[in-house]
């Protein structure tokens, strides 16, 4: 503190030179930004805003965002083979599978196969902590890059099979 | 007039104390915390924090949960440090299965623990500036803070509630952009820094709203059981990472700044110069990193510790966090008990706050940097 006292100390104070370091560094800015392109997202740059939603943030791949359940791309079948791992390794319990047996066809014979019937999803509860997909042998079930879960009512935070499969709908604007 | 007769007059001279409700939902309590003041003028004459808006029971919930299901909750105690409190859990749990980690692992912690001091530091500056009336430092801290964010982001697919550490290692190995990243962040961050303090630390404002504002004795901090910067503001260089190093930080060098007087400014001080020592621990991790794998050689898949107790501390931004876990040898943990540090901290409040203004409170709240999550929990 007694350094502060000096006679220099004093005639800075009187000149205000503290406000005016610290003015300096928001003008620099300032005038950065009338120069600068406008190109949100780049920390070096001096106007450091995105345009949502008009421009879309591209989120990292691995982004724990809204879940979608995998068809396989070749037959078109559920990737899913309900073995409800995802349900219980979900702390919150967000996730319930329903399971039937039903008789497939192989070949020649009939077998009695497991097969995924239903589907719930609760996004409401859920917390993106990704531990049903890291555990999931088929990767079937996947929490992809969309964010953008609002709905209008709370009946429609509980995703089921359908909604599961085909994704979100997402809405993109023009700039 | 009527106030002539002398009871009048002493009615109107009266000395009253006025109760005052600050929160539980003021911006400046950062977050639901309620403080209950007594005020006689403008000058705090008693206080009390009621606390407990946010409790979840997360001590009680982690009971039923199997220990891989517990991180995500140790995410969102101080959900502005969520690596940090991954960090604790998961070398509690290893420490209880005698894990030993590759080196790759632990310097990734190290490097991911680092940020998110820097994150939380930086969140911290700008809402105790903002509290204070310094804008735009809340807008400069929320942009450097962004780009720790997207590294996040990028490596453990979450902004804020990262995720990223298993019991054995790591989720994933760093995306390939990672060092870079980190590298160039490492590169604008102290400019920024020095930026902030050329704003802050010789403002009148600031200064006259910070220093000698909570003084803080070392030996009453010691006594209150505090940690963290709040405890290296009145000058004990206490801080975990040294006391009882875990991880790989004994690889590296850094120092402890401590603080002399005690007081708003000194623990302004002592966090800025944190924020440097982060940069130079995540440059010497990145540099160093080594290669290998990320998750240790036989973790088994159903994770069931043996019998048994342990108690492990980390520093974390706020303070000393420490997790006591019980196990009983089955896949959840028996007990588990955590050591909040904000908790701790916020008990300072009245020691610092009684005899200042009711305005300085708001500055008290941010210099001993709660989050109400970790608090309540
Ligand atoms: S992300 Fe986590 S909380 Fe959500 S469903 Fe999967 S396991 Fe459950
Ligand atoms: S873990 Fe995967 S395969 Fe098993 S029930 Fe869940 S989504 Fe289906």
């Amino acid at each position: 503190m007694s350094e502060r006292r000096s006679i220099g100390s004093v005639l800075s104070r009187l000149l205000l030179v503290d406000l005016f370091k610290g003015l300096a560094v928001t003008l620099r800015y300032n005038a950065r930004a009338l120069v600068e392109a406008r190109d949100g997202a780049d920390p070096t740059q001096a106007i450091y805003t995105a345009q949502y939603p008009k421009e879309r943030p591209l989120v990292g791949e691995r982004w724990r965002g809204a879940p979608k359940l995998n068809n396989d791309p070749r037959t078109g079948e559920s990737l899913c083979i309900a073995c409800n791992i995802c349900a219980l390794v979900c702390p919150v319990d967000v996730i319930s599978v329903g399971q039937a047996n039903r008789e497939v066809r192989d070949g020649e014979k009939r077998k009695k196969k497991k097969v995924l019937t239903t589907f719930e999803f609760d996004t409401s509860r859920c917390m993106f902590c990704g531990l049903c997909q890291e555990q999931c042998p088929t990767l079937c079930l996947e929490l992809t890059q969309e964010f953008e879960l609002a709905v209008e009512s709370r009946a429609g935070l509980v995703w089921d099979r359908e909604m599961l499969e085909k994704g979100i709908h997402v809405v993109t604007y023009k700039k | 007039m009527a106030s002539d007769t002398p009871s009048a007059a002493a009615h109107v001279f009266e000395q009253t104390e006025m109760l005052l409700n600050m929160g539980p939902q003021h911006p400046s309590t950062h977050g639901v915390l309620r403080v209950l003041l007594k005020l006689d003028g403008e000058t705090v004459v008693d206080l009390d924090c009621d606390i407990g808006y946010l409790h979840r029971g997360v001590e009680k919930i982690c009971e039923h949960d199997t220990y891989p299901m517990i991180t995500p909750y140790f995410d969102r105690l101080d959900y502005v440090a969520a690596v940090n409190g991954d960090l604790v859990y998961v070398e509690a749990v290893e420490r209880l299965m005698g894990v030993e980690l590759p080196r790759r692992a632990e310097y990734l912690r190290v490097i991911l623990a680092e940020l998110q001091r820097i994150a939380s530091h930086l969140l911290w500056l700008a809402t105790h500036a903002l509290d204070i009336g310094a804008a735009t430092i809340f807008l400069y801290a929320f942009r450097e803070r962004e780009e720790i964010l997207k590294i996040f982001e990028n490596f453990t697919g979450a902004r804020l509630t990262a995720h990223a550490f298993r019991i054995g290692g790591l989720q994933w190995d760093a995306n390939p952009e990672f060092v870079r990243d980190v590298l160039a962040f490492l590169d604008i961050l102290p400019g920024r820094i020095d930026e902030y303090e050329t704003i802050l630390s010789e403002n009148r404002i600031w200064l006259a709203r910070t220093v000698g504002i909570g003084v803080l004795t070392a030996a009453d901090a010691i006594d209150t059981g505090l940690t963290g910067p709040v405890l290296r503001g009145s000058g004990v260089a206490y801080d975990v990472r040294r006391a009882a190093p875990y991880s790989v930080y004994p690889e590296f060098d850094f120092e402890i700044p401590t603080g002399d007087t005690g007081d708003t400014y000194d623990r302004y001080l002592v966090r800025m110069q944190e924020l440097r020592q982060s940069v130079r621990i995540v440059r010497q991790a990145i540099e160093g990193l080594p290669e290998g794998s990320v998750m240790a050689a036989r973790v088994p898949r159903v994770i069931k510790p043996p019998a048994g107790e342990v108690f492990h501390t980390n520093e974390s931004p706020k303070g000393e966090i420490g997790v006591y876990l019980v196990s009983d040898g089955t896949n959840t943990p028996y007990r588990l008990r955590v050591r909040p540090p904000c908790f701790v901290n916020l008990q300072a409040l009245k020691q610092l706050a009684v005899g200042h203004l009711v305005a300085d409170v708001v500055a008290l709240i941010g210099t001993i940097d709660i989050v109400l999550g970790e608090v309540d929990r």
